[in-house]
C-alpha cells in the first residue's frame, strides 16, 4: 500500500489544488475577489444566519379560514346557480365544513341537483365538490380530500409568490422563502435584524383592485398633478409607461375573483383566463359594457400589474386577459390575481432573530475554537508520533482543506453547531491514523520489517476504520433527516467530514510515508 | 530511546490492568451515577429552551452589568408571564417568557424589546427567538425519533457486522451515555435546545465508534486465542488498544478544549456536553458494553461475519 502509484498522488495533489481553490475565496478581500478569474470559484462560504445574522420566520398558512372562504364561494355560487334555474331554497349555510341548503319545493330536487352540479371547479381527478342530497331536498356540498389538498398546496404556494413580491418592495436583500412542510412557508432574511417590517407586510393582506384608467391624464412622474377622482400609480409592468393615472373608484374588487389561471387564445398566446363570483361578475359585465375601447388598471398594493385594453364586454364573469404575456409571466399573474390578497391570513409559528454582533461573536468563538482546537491537536500528535505525527498533522491540514472547499462548492449552510461539527470531526480524522500507527507499532513488535510493518499498519486498520466510520455516517444521516434547520448544518458538515477525513488520513499519510521510506530507505519504523 | 523522537513512548505500552477484574466496582459506580442522573431529571427536570417548550426568548446586551432587579421588575409590570432572566457572559442578558398579556404572540417581543430600551438606557436586543406550541411539540418529537432511529440502525448494522450480544451491549452502554449525558444537562442546568440533541447525537457517535473499535479488537483476538477465557482475551484486547484510546481520547477532548476557555462563548455549552459525551463514552465502551458481553458470553465458532477485506489496486 506504500507503493508511490501514480493515482494516488494524482488523486492526492487533484484533491488539496481543489481544496486551495474552493478555500481561497474565504480568505481573499471582497477587492481581490472581484478580479478573480472567472473560471476560478468564487463562493465563500454560506453562513448561517446564527453566524451572519438576520431573521428567520416560519409561517403557517390558516387551513381552516382557508376552507371556510373556499365553502362561503361555493356557498355564493350555489346560491347564485338556484338562482338562475329559478329554484327557491332556504337554510344556506356554511358550518362543519360543507354548504347546506334545503330546496323549497321537493318536487324540484333533481332539477337542483342538476343546478348544483355546476358548482366548485376542477380539480386533479375531477370536480372538486361532491354534492349529495336526499328525498326531502336537503343538499349537502363539500370539497372532495384532494381539492382540499390542492387548496391548501395551491395556497402555499401563491402566499410564497405574495410574500416575495411584498419582501421585495422591502428591497430586504435576498429573502430565502421557501415551502416547509404541507402548510409552511419559511422565510430567512439574512442581515435582517429587526424583522417586525417584514412581519407587518407578511402580515397585512394584499389589496387587488380593478380600477379604470383615466386616458385624458398623462403622468410624468408620482408628483403628477392629476384631478381629484384620479390617482397615480407605479406601473411595474410596462417599461415606456412607468406612470399610470387611474379613477379612484374601484371598479371592481379583487375580492370578487374566484378563479384565474392560465390559458391560451385563438392566437396560441398565452392569456389569463379568469372568474368572478356572482357580485363581481355582474358588476365586471356592467362596467365592461360601459368601457369598451378603455383600459382598466388590475392594482395589487396600489402598484399597476397590468392595464389591459377591454376588448369587448365581459359578461358572464368569466373572461380573459390578454396581453404581451409568456406563459410564465401569465401564469405569476394568474397567481396573483388569485390571491391577490393572501389566500388566508399567514401565522408566525417560529421566528429567531439573530443580530449581526451576536453572530459575529459566534464566527469568532468558532474560529478561535477551531484553531486553537487544531494547534494543541498538532503538538499532541507530534508529540506523540514525532515526524509520523507531523504527517498525520499535515493530512489534517489537507483534510480541513478539502472540508473548507467542499462546504464552499456545496453553498451547504454552516451553522454555529456545524462549527462543533468541524472541531469533532478533526478528532475523529486523527483517530483514523492514530489507529493506522498503533496498528504499524503492532506489526514491528511482531517482529515485522519497518515497511512491512508499516504497509501492514494500513491493511489492518481498514476494517476499524471502515466500521467507525459508517456508524458515524449513520447518526450524521439521521439528523439530516430528522433534524430541524441547525442541525442538518452540523449532520452536513460531520458527513462531509467523515469522508475527507478518511481520504485524507488514509491516502495524504500512505504518500508521505511511502515517499519518507523511498527517501531514507530506514530499516527501522520511527514510531516502533 | 527512540533515535528519531524521545517522546515517542510517553503513552505507556504493554500495559496489563485488569480492566475486567475492576469491572464491579465500575458497576456500582455506572449504577450510582445513572441513579443520580435520573433522580436530577426527575426532580428538576432539564432546562428546556424554547425550541421545546414554546415561547419567546429575547437576548440583550447592557453597556455594564445587567441591572437584573430592573429588568425583572419591568417585566412584571408589564405582565409578562412565567419570565426568567439570566446573565450571558459579563454584560448579557437572556430573557425568556411565555407570553405577555394584551399582546399577539408576534407583536410580544418588539413591545417588551421597546419597554425595556426605555426603561434601560443602552440596553440592545441581540437576538429573538420565538416558538410556537405546535412547532416546539413536533421538535420534541423528531428528536426522539431521530435518538430511537439512530439507536435502532446502530443495533441492526452492530448485529451484522459482530454478533447480536455485541449490539446489546453497545445499546445498552448508549443508554447509558444518553441518561448520564441528559442527567449532566439536567445538573448544570445547561439551556437543552435543537443544538443540544445534535451534541446528543456527537456523543452517541463517538460513543459508538469507540465500541466498534474495542470489538473490532476483541473480535479479532478471540479469533487468535480461541481457547483462552473471555474474561483474559477481553483485558488482552483492551490492553492492546489503550494507548489508542488515550490518544484518540486526548485528541478529542483537546479538539474541544478550544472552544472551552471561555464560558460566555456561543460554543461553550455545546462542546461542554459533547466532551462530558466523551469521556462517559469511552468508559462505557469498557465498563458496560464489555461487561454485558462477558456476562452474556460469546459464539466462538466461526461462522461470524469475516471483517471486510480491502482489496488494494495494483499498479
Amino acid at each position: 500500500m506504500l507503493a508511490l502509484s501514480r493515482w494516488k498522488i494524482v488523486l492526492v495533489l487533484g484533491s488539496v489544488i481543489f481544496g486551495l481553490l474552493f478555500s481561497l475565496p474565504n480568505v481573499l478581500p471582497d477587492s481581490a475577489l472581484a478580479h478573480w478569474p472567472g473560471f476560478l470559484p468564487h463562493q465563500r462560504l454560506n453562513l448561517g444566519l446564527d453566524l451572519q445574522g438576520g431573521s428567520s420566520l416560519l409561517y403557517e398558512v390558516d387551513t381552516d379560514a382557508l376552507a371556510k372562504e373556499r365553502l362561503n364561494d361555493l356557498s355564493e355560487e350555489a346560491s347564485q346557480e338556484l338562482r338562475n334555474a329559478q329554484i327557491v331554497f332556504q337554510n344556506l349555510t356554511v358550518a362543519n365544513g360543507a354548504v347546506t341548503l334545503k330546496v323549497g319545493d321537493p318536487s324540484q330536487t333533481d332539477a337542483a341537483a342538476t343546478a348544483l352540479a355546476k358548482v366548485g371547479g376542477t380539480t386533479t381527478g375531477g370536480r372538486d365538490t361532491v354534492v349529495t342530497h336526499d328525498s326531502a331536498g336537503n343538499f349537502r356540498i363539500t370539497l372532495t380530500p384532494t381539492a382540499a389538498q390542492q387548496q391548501v398546496r395551491n395556497a402555499v404556494i401563491t402566499s410564497i409568490e405574495i410574500v416575495r413580491r411584498r419582501i421585495d418592495t422591502l428591497g430586504t436583500k435576498e429573502p430565502d422563502i421557501r415551502q416547509q412542510g404541507a402548510d409552511r412557508i419559511a422565510i430567512e432574511a439574512p442581515g435582517v435584524s429587526d424583522p417586525q417590517k417584514l412581519k407587518d407586510v407578511i402580515g397585512q393582506t394584499g389589496k387587488l383592485t380593478f380600477q379604470m384608467v383615466d386616458a385624458s391624464v398623462q403622468a410624468q412622474d408620482a408628483a403628477t398633478v392629476v384631478p381629484p377622482d384620479d390617482e397615480v400609480l407605479r406601473n411595474t409592468e410596462d417599461r415606456g409607461e412607468p406612470f399610470i393615472v387611474v379613477k379612484k373608484h374601484v371598479a371592481v374588487d379583487g375580492g370578487m375573483l374566484t378563479h384565474a389561471q392560465q390559458g391560451y387564445n385563438q392566437n396560441n398566446e398565452p392569456v389569463i383566463e379568469f372568474r368572478f363570483n356572482g357580485a363581481g361578475a355582474s358588476r365586471f359585465g356592467q362596467v365592461t359594457t360601459e368601457n369598451v375601447g378603455q383600459r382598466f388598471a388590475i392594482i395589487l398594493d396600489n402598484k399597476v400589474i397590468s392595464a389591459p385594453r377591454i376588448d369587448t364586454p365581459i359578461v358572464g364573469g368569466q373572461g380573459e386577459i390578454h396581453g404581451s404575456f409568456t406563459v410564465e409571466s401569465a401564469t405569476d399573474l394568474a397567481n396573483v390575481l388569485n390571491s391577490g390578497a393572501l389566500p388566508a391570513q399567514l401565522n408566525v409559528v417560529e421566528e429567531r432573530t439573530v443580530g449581526a454582533d451576536l453572530g459575529a461573536d459566534a464566527v469568532r468563538a468558532g474560529v478561535i475554537g477551531l484553531s486553537i482546537g487544531a494547534a494543541l491537536i498538532f503538538a499532541f500528535i507530534i508529540l506523540a508520533y514525532g515526524l509520523f505525527g507531523v504527517f498525520a498533522a499535515l493530512a489534517l491540514i489537507v483534510n480541513l482543506l478539502i472540508m473548507f472547499g467542499a462546504l464552499s462548492m456545496t453553498q451547504a449552510t454552516l451553522t454555529l453547531p456545524g462549527i462543533a461539527g468541524l472541531i469533532l470531526t478533526m478528532a475523529v480524522a486523527v483517530d483514523a491514523n492514530v489507529l493506522i500507527y498503533e496498528r504499524m507499532r503492532d506489526e514491528a513488535n511482531s517482529g515485522r520489517a519497518a515497511m512491512a510493518a508499516a504497509d501492514h499498519g494500513y491493511r489492518r486498520a481498514m476494517s476499524s476504520i471502515f466500521d467507525a466510520n459508517v456508524t458515524t455516517m449513520i447518526s450524521a444521516l439521521i439528523m439530516f433527516s430528522f433534524g430541524a434547520g441547525p442541525v442538518k448544518g452540523f449532520a452536513w458538515t460531520l458527513s462531509i467530514g467523515v469522508v475527507t477525513s478518511v481520504f485524507s488520513a488514509i491516502l495524504v499519510t500512505q504518500l508521505l510515508i511511502g515517499w519518507w521510506f523511498r527517501v531514507t530507505r530506514s530499516k527501522t519504523l520511527p514510531i516502533a | 530511546m527512540n533515535k528519531f523522537w524521545p517522546f515517542i513512548r510517553f503513552v505507556p505500552r504493554h500495559t496489563h490492568f485488569n480492566f475486567v477484574g475492576l469491572a464491579p466496582y465500575a458497576a456500582v459506580l455506572s449504577v450510582l451515577l445513572l441513579l443520580g442522573s435520573i433522580g436530577s431529571i426527575a426532580l428538576q427536570q432539564v432546562n428546556f429552551g424554547v425550541d421545546f417548550v414554546g415561547g419567546t426568548k429575547m437576548e440583550m446586551t447592557t453597556p455594564g452589568q445587567p441591572p437584573f432587579a430592573a429588568i425583572r421588575s419591568q417585566l412584571g409590570a408589564m405582565g409578562v408571564d412565567d419570565a426568567q432572566v439570566q446573565p450571558v457572559g459579563s454584560t448579557g442578558v437572556a430573557v425568556q417568557f411565555r407570553s405577555v398579556k394584551g399582546q399577539s404572540g408576534d407583536a410580544a417581543p418588539a413591545f417588551v424589546g421597546a419597554k425595556l430600551q426605555t426603561a434601560i438606557p443602552g440596553l440592545k436586543v441581540t437576538g429573538v427567538s420565538q416558538v410556537g406550541a405546535k412547532v416546539s411539540g413536533e421538535l420534541i418529537w423528531g428528536g426522539i425519533e431521530a435518538l430511537g432511529v439512530a439507536l435502532g440502525l446502530t443495533l441492526l448494522y452492530i448485529w451484522f457486522r459482530f454478533q447480536l450480544q455485541f449490539g446489546l451491549g453497545a445499546i445498552l452502554a448508549l443508554a447509558h451515555d444518553i441518561v448520564l449525558t441528559i442527567g449532566f444537562l439536567s445538573i448544570t442546568r445547561i439551556e437543552v435546545s435543537m443544538t443540544s440533541i445534535a451534541a446528543l447525537l456527537t456523543v452517541i457517535g463517538y460513543s459508538m465508534n469507540e465500541k466498534v473499535i474495542s470489538f473490532d479488537r476483541l473480535r479479532e483476538n478471540l479469533r487468535k486465542y480461541r481457547t483462552t477465557p473471555l474474561a483474559e482475551v477481553i483485558n488482552l484486547s483492551e490492553n492492546e488498544r489503550l494507548s489508542r484510546t488515550i490518544i484518540t481520547g486526548t485528541t478529542a477532548l483537546l479538539a474541544l478544549s478550544g472552544s472551552m476557555f471561555n464560558p460566555a462563548s456561543a460554543l461553550f455549552s455545546l462542546t461542554a456536553t459533547m466532551a462530558f459525551g466523551i469521556l462517559i463514552g469511552t468508559y462505557s465502551s469498557i465498563y458496560v458494553a464489555l461487561p454485558v458481553i462477558l456476562l452474556w458470553g460469546v459464539k466462538r465458532d466461526d461462522d461470524e461475519p469475516q471483517p471486510i477485506k480491502f482489496q488494494q489496486a495494483r499498479r
